[in-house]
């Protein structure tokens, strides 16, 4: 007896039900082409789900084309749970960042719990142990009740989740703006640890193999999550709560146990994670990358609840659930396997050769659809763009210094602003500690973790200044690569490869489109020169609030390689008497900066100008001399200028202060956001070999006095307590939440 | 000395404690699952860190009526040390091993930093080898580590020397008096909110927390020592 009355095939045509679930008219054609005949309502479901923006691509595709996908070290590009690096020794690196942007809207907590709880996952389906997170989130001015709330528990679901499942949060980046008051952004990001030869894929190989289920029992929580993040957000948004999933961490760090355990097996043939689109998805791609077929009795699914529908199965995104393939035969070992974690592990289908997915229920044949055709033959839309009025108008403005009167006042309220300020408020809810690998801690350039039994670490970060890219995409693009990289070698990492999350508004707008074609140009461009491939990542567009588009926002997630960790190097400044180096070259560039915001109020004008040879260069110069063991501090110089990043390299450094010399105009020399810039301490006995290997400038000594001063053209800029800067820089955050 | 590292289903710094014992302190080290019936062969009993059973409930709650829990128990009247660490002394409070409750950490906010702690009473086998009041460095992890009793509980605890550790300068989660570890009445079983097995290594920022295994080891060797 069927609980719920579906619509028939042709009530789902007459009435075009298939809009309700994201299809449009073209796509419900397409679909009956492919069938030739037409969908059912559950069918209609996987092809809704599976062509959404969020699992096909089908708008950014070839956008993502343009991004250099391959590299020596690179041992899986896109298209997997992650992208795996090589980085020696028989070990891999496999990392990636995802968005949970729409669920964490409508419920912070949850939503940035299973963010956190999906990534893991993604990691672990490779066959990885997953050794850190680190996330990238955007929020509203910190002004209003909603942000701050929107705040305080999407960092409360980040640190409920990876605390509890027990993997360090060692870092990640937040800015604040109104341009994301209504649409916050939560990405999450993974690294992992792995030897070659353990190394999974998500493939449903070998005809007659057995299709598991595993993990946590299938609810009807989060069903159509895919569809619901490629809408944009209104009003009605609140009403789709029912789509947003709920975390169970703990149910996950024995699923991660276990399936770590399952990996070693030589009974496992593919394992994928139900993520979006839940058992649709991992089932349709695991045979689609095979070329072969599967075979379901959706009554053999663990289901939570009863009375579920086949598309409620299907669509349901329950959390903490993994589909794996395995030899036939071999099913009682891995239920075996998975008992000893308290998981259930049932056997609920098979391979097939003709490449269907094939689904039955109560002795019904309830779907019958070429896997293929849900996974790899979405249509693909090359969307009009258009350059938007702003972008001229902006590229024609020249170049303005901000008018400041007192750069001492200035200085203290670039420190309060919250996309500057300490952000310890937030890491300090993070167990960034857990594993105990943690060498470099949240706080600093790009966080280090060890790699255990080794001399190497993984140095690693979030990045990108979305201002510049809203301002000019292509250049904001090329420097969000760039600053990450910066961190990396800041941190003395060699930048290896690139998890991408770009945070998009509506493509359907031509300008907004235009802004993605633009980004991923600078980013492509980039991460060529820099030679750090993009090996996955993630697309989350319709981040639009009642019509109105976030910044646009490709969030780079990097991971470097350091050769010996006697090279992990941290911003601050360590020792009284060390020389004080800077980098780079100051112009007045101030569009899009801090300061800018500050005394304007809005953005405008061009962005910071970047020549990524000469950038490259000093990157490698850095490394160098960081590696040669002559650098005792190292921090990129990024917003608010110098006169910020030295004091940031204060901050932490105990009793120390600074004494530096800069040149040209004052507002620009302090507070410029110019590109490609560094600040450097190094020890009195290097200054003759660190001046022979790098291009750089001494202005000034670390001094044993804990103030900060500055000198520019041979007069007192700047000349405050250390402890004065501290309190305006680490009490922001908290103050304002109070 | 060889050490069992107990491993409930959530345990998360098992790890951490496994490689204390067999990298710094080389020693042996073995993980027990929970649901083991012996601890025999064991000289040291170690609860680590982490979220047993998901802590859905009151932390350690669960965990308490494992299996294994009746050997530690065992192991404890035995008079063998038996360590229990942030979630391994939520545990040790939930089996009654330790007088005592936890409430929510003041800030209502998980919180995670290296603290100052003060070492109260150096006359006991996990604390010889530091100096009576000596101030050392060691993270705090937890979002329940606001320890609680009551008043004559407190006045025992106070009067036999069997508060350990307090937290020097800020307290982090508000506990009664600062207290950051007690031991049993014996001496032999300690529990602590912090993590000295995350302090054991200079490279990840200190290794204060190292003292305690070696005194853990000292009291051992020494009584061996005289049965041998």
């Amino acid at each position: 007896m069927r609980l719920k009355l579906e619509p028939s095939p042709d009530h789902i045509k007459e009435e075009k039900i298939y809009r309700e679930m994201g299809l449009s008219d073209e796509e419900f054609a397409q679909v009956e082409k492919i069938l030739g005949r037409l969908p059912n309502y559950t069918e209609t479901g996987l092809f809704s789900v599976m062509w959404s923006e969020h699992c096909s691509y089908k708008n950014s595709k070839p956008v993502l084309k343009k991004f250099p996908i391959t590299g020596e070290r690179v041992l899986q590009g896109p298209g997997e749970g992650a992208g795996i690096v090589d980085i020696g020794d028989g070990q891999a690196v496999v990392f990636k960042i995802e968005s949970h942007n729409h669920p964490s809207a409508i419920e912070p907590y949850q939503g940035a719990a299973t963010g956190v709880g999906g990534i893991i996952r993604d990691v672990f389906s490779m066959g990885a142990r997953p050794v850190a997170l680190l996330n990238s989130l955007r929020f509203g001015e910190l002004e209003s009740p909603r942000v701050k709330y929107l705040f305080e528990e999407v960092v409360a679901g980040i640190a409920g989740y990876g605390n509890c499942i027990g993997i360090p949060t060692v870092g990640g980046e937040i800015q604040f703006d109104g341009a994301y008051d209504g649409n916050p952004l939560v990405n999450a990001m993974c690294v992992g640890l792995i030897d070659h030869k353990d190394i999974k894929k998500g493939q449903a190989h070998g005809v007659g193999n057995t299709v598991m289920y595993a993990g946590a029992k299938t609810g009807r929580d989060g069903i159509h999550g895919a569809t619901f993040a490629s809408e944009e957000l209104n009003e009605q948004s609140e009403e789709k709560r029912p789509a947003v999933q709920v975390g169970d961490p703990f149910m996950e760090k024995l699923l991660l146990e276990a399936c770590l355990e399952l990996v070693k097996s030589d009974a496992l043939v593919g394992i994928q994670d139900m993520g979006a689109a839940g058992l649709t998805s991992s089932s349709a791609e695991m045979a689609s990358k095979a070329g072969s077929g599967i075979e379901m009795n959706l009554d053999l699914v663990p289901q939570r609840e009863t009375g579920m529908t086949p598309y409620e199965m299907m669509l349901s995104e329950s959390q903490e659930r993994m589909l794996i393939v395995v030899k036939k035969g071999r099913e009682q070992e891995i239920s075996d396997l998975f008992e000893k974690y308290g998981l259930e592990a049932v056997a609920i289908g098979k391979v097939t050769d003709d490449n269907m997915l094939r689904l039955t229920h109560k002795d019904e044949l309830v779907a019958e659809v070429p896997a293929d055709a849900l996974a790899e033959d979405a249509p693909v839309y090359y969307k009009p763009s258009r350059e938007p009025e702003y972008f001229r108008e902006f590229q024609n403005m020249e170049n303005e210094i901000p008018k400041v009167e007192d750069p001492e006042a200035a200085l203290v309220s670039l420190l309060k602003q919250p996309t500057i300020a300490s952000k310890e408020w937030v890491y300090s809810q993070y167990d960034h500690m857990v594993r105990t690998n943690t060498v470099v801690a949240p706080g600093s350039d790009a966080a280090v973790i060890r790699i255990r039994g080794t001399k190497k670490g993984l140095a690693m970060t979030t990045d990108c200044n979305s201002r510049y890219l809203y301002l000019d995409p292509e250049t904001g693009g090329k420097i969000a690569v760039a600053e990450a990289a910066r961190n990396i070698v800041c941190s003395g990492g060699e930048p290896l490869a690139v998890t991408d999350c770009l945070n998009f508004g509506n493509p359907e707008k031509p300008e907004i489109f235009w802004q993605l074609e633009k980004a991923a140009d600078g980013m492509s461009g980039a991460c060529r020169t820099l030679s750090t491939p993009v090996i996955g990542g993630n697309v989350s567009l319709y981040n639009e609030t009642n019509g109105t588009a976030v910044y646009p926002t490709p969030v780079i997630g990097m991971v470097g390689l350091v050769h010996d960790l006697d090279h992990a190097t941290t911003q601050q400044f360590k020792a009284a008497g060390d020389l004080i180096y800077m980098i780079g070259e100051t112009k007045a560039e101030f569009g899009g900066s801090e300061l800018q915001k500050i005394v304007h109020g809005s953005i405008f004008g061009k962005a910071p100008s970047i020549d990524l040879e000469n950038e490259t260069k000093c990157q490698k110069q850095i490394l160098k001399v960081i590696q040669n063991g002559l650098v005792a501090s190292a921090h990129d110089v990024s917003e608010g200028g110098v006169a910020v990043a030295l004091a940031e390299c204060l901050m932490d450094a105990e009793g120390l202060g600074a004494e530096v010399e800069l040149h040209g105009d004052v507002v620009a020399a302090l507070f410029s956001e110019s590109q490609s810039r560094f600040i450097l301490s190094v020890k009195a006995e290097h200054q003759k070999e660190f001046e022979r290997m790098a291009e750089a400038s001494l202005i000034g000594r670390v001094t044993a006095e804990p103030e900060l001063n500055i000198m520019v053209g041979g007069s007192k800029a700047v000349g405050l307590k250390v402890a004065e800067l501290k309190k305006a820089w680490k009490g922001a955050i908290p103050c304002l939440l109070n | 000395m060889k050490f069992a590292v107990i491993v409930f289903p959530g345990s998360n710094c098992d790890v951490d404690m496994y490689h204390a014992i067999k990298d710094e302190l080389k020693e042996e080290a073995e993980y027990v699952w929970h649901d083991s019936e012996s601890l025999e062969g064991f000289d040291g009993i170690l609860l680590p860190g982490g979220f047993s059973f998901g802590d859905y409930l009151r932390t350690g709650s669960i965990a308490r009526f494992s299996p294994v829990m009746k050997e530690v128990e065992k192991a404890a009247k035995a008079g063998k040390p038996v360590f229990g660490v942030c979630n391994g002394f939520q545990v040790l409070l939930e089996a009654g091993l330790l007088p005592g409750a936890m409430h929510r950490n003041e800030s209502l906010k998980f919180i995670c930093k290296n603290v100052s702690l003060k070492v109260e009473n150096n006359e006991t086998m996990f604390t010889s080898a530091y100096d009576k009041n000596e101030i050392i460095s060691i993270p705090v992890a937890h979002g329940e580590g606001n320890y609680y009793c009551d008043e004559e509980t407190l006045a025992r605890l106070e009067e036999n020397g069997q508060i350990v550790f307090t937290y020097h300068g800020e307290n982090p989660n508000g506990s009664v008096k600062d207290i950051a570890g007690i031991m049993n009445e014996k001496g032999n079983v300690l529990g602590m909110m912090p993590h000295p097995e995350r302090a054991v290594d200079p490279l990840l920022g200190g290794a204060d927390g190292l003292k305690l295994f070696k005194s853990i080891l000292k009291q051992w060797r020494e009584s061996h020592a005289v049965k041998a």
